[in-house]
């Protein structure tokens, strides 16, 4: 008990310590334009790979860019694109699981078939195989990611869904003349919400590592715009002389996915929300 | 035991089937004519007769049905058309550079089988010990780690500074060394934690306390039973892993210059290079489907309980 109590009570630090960190990512996505002491992408050929000085926190990179603003600005775009692929992978999944977990039948089986068939080519293969076909950009990696995503939502959703359907209080809803809508919304909207929460906190971990990734690669956000996946793409010929360059976009990659995780492990621990 | 793993065969052929539908369905929705992606990629100014040609040798004429059978009938032959860059058929491409992919696949599979094994099985015996801290603190930086950031770390401190190992490039064992540490990493943190979970979960079953007060010597009891069974999950972990690996092996190709099909891979993202692409989707998919088969049947051998309890397929 005494155990139990105190497990609990670390993963609430937990949770409180990485919402701040996050908390703080999110201002400084909203606030990036004033906090940011020079423009991310204002060449400067005159100040090019530059040590740390007072005026570039962090140096600049070949171009004379200051590292620390594009880092600043590179949170907006990593933090921002993630959440468009969570929520976005989230609607469909959530639509999809419901309808197919409620109605059942052939609609079911089709969508639930059509997940296998995604779930069954590696996702972020499948992601570069869509942006080899439709053509690389940045628009082709979102639209990718999100493909790959919705299935996950999908198939909790609707395996969930499926268990409340057998449960008491729902025949008695059904029988007291509640409409489906009703019933989606009342009562099993918020009883897969606390499992959504863990996925999603995971999932934009996922999306974030996976942008950068794609990035690095040369397919997704393109130069000159700051993202960290993008700026380790830049940065890597450097190695030798200027590590830095590549060493702080990466180390922002980490500790965004790691709090994110952390935070996704602490949720479900404190929900009693099982892992996928 | 026979009609399970029967069953289990006969459940991969139609979850192939679809995802060859897939991609054949992401294909023809594209708004790319395959004519003009051949003339693109091969760098050549087309004319309308030459496209029309094109078409007709691709078989774009036909009905979608027919061009969907059609494909099928040739992706079974391992026939998956001919490269619009070097001109070679596919098949030839992934054959001449598979072997260095797998050569990095199997070297990361081991150290992340040599180092995830002992961690994660004392870290499970001991609960909140130093091993389990090691072992939590790996799971997590391992699964959080950008590997093309892990791969530049590692070039730098092994190669720059220290100069012990090269940058890139294939060759001696020395070579590998790094790739296969970067694509064991995310390995690592993955099967620790698995098999610390499994562990733990193993230690609270009754067959353990039964040992206990037939006095069998806890040694026996953790290494012969519990190792056993735990393991389980994580040769799970593994089959479902592949697929993982062989995306992985892309990004890490691309930072050590590892001359394996990943790096031609993403030549062909660029290109535009359908067949390539297509062909390199539908193997991963087999290899993905097929190693999940092999697994579920090895579990099987190792712990016979889950054919009897019909286990689903997940």
């Amino acid at each position: 008990m005494k155990a139990k109590l105190r497990d609990r009570l670390k993963s609430q630090k937990v949770i409180v310590i990485c919402s701040s960190i996050l908390g703080v990512l999110f201002l400084i996505t909203l606030f990036a334009p004033w906090i940011a002491p020079n423009d991310p992408i204002a060449v400067n050929l005159a100040h090019k790979l530059q040590q740390p000085s007072w005026d570039y926190p962090l140096g600049t990179d070949h171009l004379g860019r200051c590292t620390f603003s594009r880092i600043l600005f590179g949170a907006r775009i990593s933090l921002g694109f993630a959440m468009l692929i969570f929520v976005s992978a989230l609607s469909i999944g959530l639509i999809i699981g419901i309808v197919a977990g409620y109605t059942g039948g052939w609609v079911d089986q089709l969508l639930m078939r059509l997940g296998d068939g995604l779930m069954a080519i590696p996702s972020l293969l499948f992601v570069l195989g869509f942006v080899g076909i439709w053509g690389a950009g940045l628009k082709q990696v979102i639209l990718g990611l999100i493909l790959v995503q919705w299935v996950y939502y999908a198939r909790v959703i609707r395996g969930m869904v499926l268990s409340l359907k057998e449960q008491n209080y729902i025949t008695a809803a059904k029988i007291s003349g509640s409409s489906t809508w009703t019933i989606m919304k009342k009562h099993i909207i918020p009883n897969v919400l606390p499992s959504l929460a863990v996925m999603g906190t995971l999932e934009m971990g996922w999306a974030i590592m996976n942008l950068s990734s794609m990035s690095f690669l040369g397919l997704g956000v393109q130069p000159p715009t700051p993202e960290w996946g993008a700026m380790i793409h830049e940065g890597k010929s450097y190695i030798r002389t200027h590590p830095a360059l590549m060493i702080y976009p990466g180390f922002m990659i980490m500790l965004v996915v790691v709090t994110f995780n952390l935070l996704g492990e602490s949720l479900s621990e404190r929900f009693g929300v099982k892992r996928r | 035991m026979g009609t399970y793993v029967l069953k289990r065969i006969i459940t991969i052929v139609p979850i192939f089937l679809l995802a060859t539908l897939l991609t054949f369905g992401m294909i023809n929705l594209s708004p790319v004519d395959p004519a003009e992606a051949y003339f693109a990629a091969a760098h050549i100014q087309a004319t309308d007769e030459m496209l029309e040609q094109k078409r007709h040798e691709f078989g774009l004429d036909q009905p979608l049905f027919i061009q969907y059978v059609n494909s099928l009938i040739k992706v079974g032959q391992f026939d998956f058309g001919i490269s619009y860059v070097t001109n070679k058929p596919v098949w030839q491409e992934i054959s001449a550079r598979l072997p260095a992919t797998i050569q990095l696949t199997i070297g990361s599979l081991l150290i992340a089988i040599l180092v995830s094994v002992p961690i994660g099985f004392l870290a499970g015996i001991k609960k909140n010990s130093g091993m389990d801290h090691l072992s939590r603190f790996l799971s997590f930086i391992g699964a959080s780690i950008p590997s093309f950031w892990l791969g530049y770390l590692l070039i730098f401190f092994f190669s720059v500074k220290l100069d012990l190992l090269p940058v890139e490039g294939i060759g001696t064992w020395k070579h590998l060394v790094l790739p296969s540490v970067t694509l064991a990493f995310p390995l690592i943190a993955l099967y620790t934690r698995l098999l610390r979970a499994s562990v733990l979960e193993n230690l609270q079953e009754s067959y353990v306390l039964f040992a206990r007060t037939r006095g069998v010597h806890e040694k026996i009891i953790m290494g012969k039973h519990v190792l056993r069974i735990a393991i389980s999950p994580m040769i799970t972990g593994l089959g479902m892993n592949l697929g993982n690996l062989m995306t992985g092996a892309i990004i890490v190709e691309a930072v050590f210059s590892w001359p394996g099909f990943g790096r031609f891979f993403i030549e062909a993202v660029f290109n535009r290079d359908v067949p390539v692409i297509q062909g390199y989707v539908l193997l991963a998919a087999g290899i993905f489907l097929t190693s999940n088969l092999l697994v579920d049947l090895i579990q099987m051998y190792i712990d016979p309980r889950i054919s009897r309890r019909g286990r689903q397929y997940r």
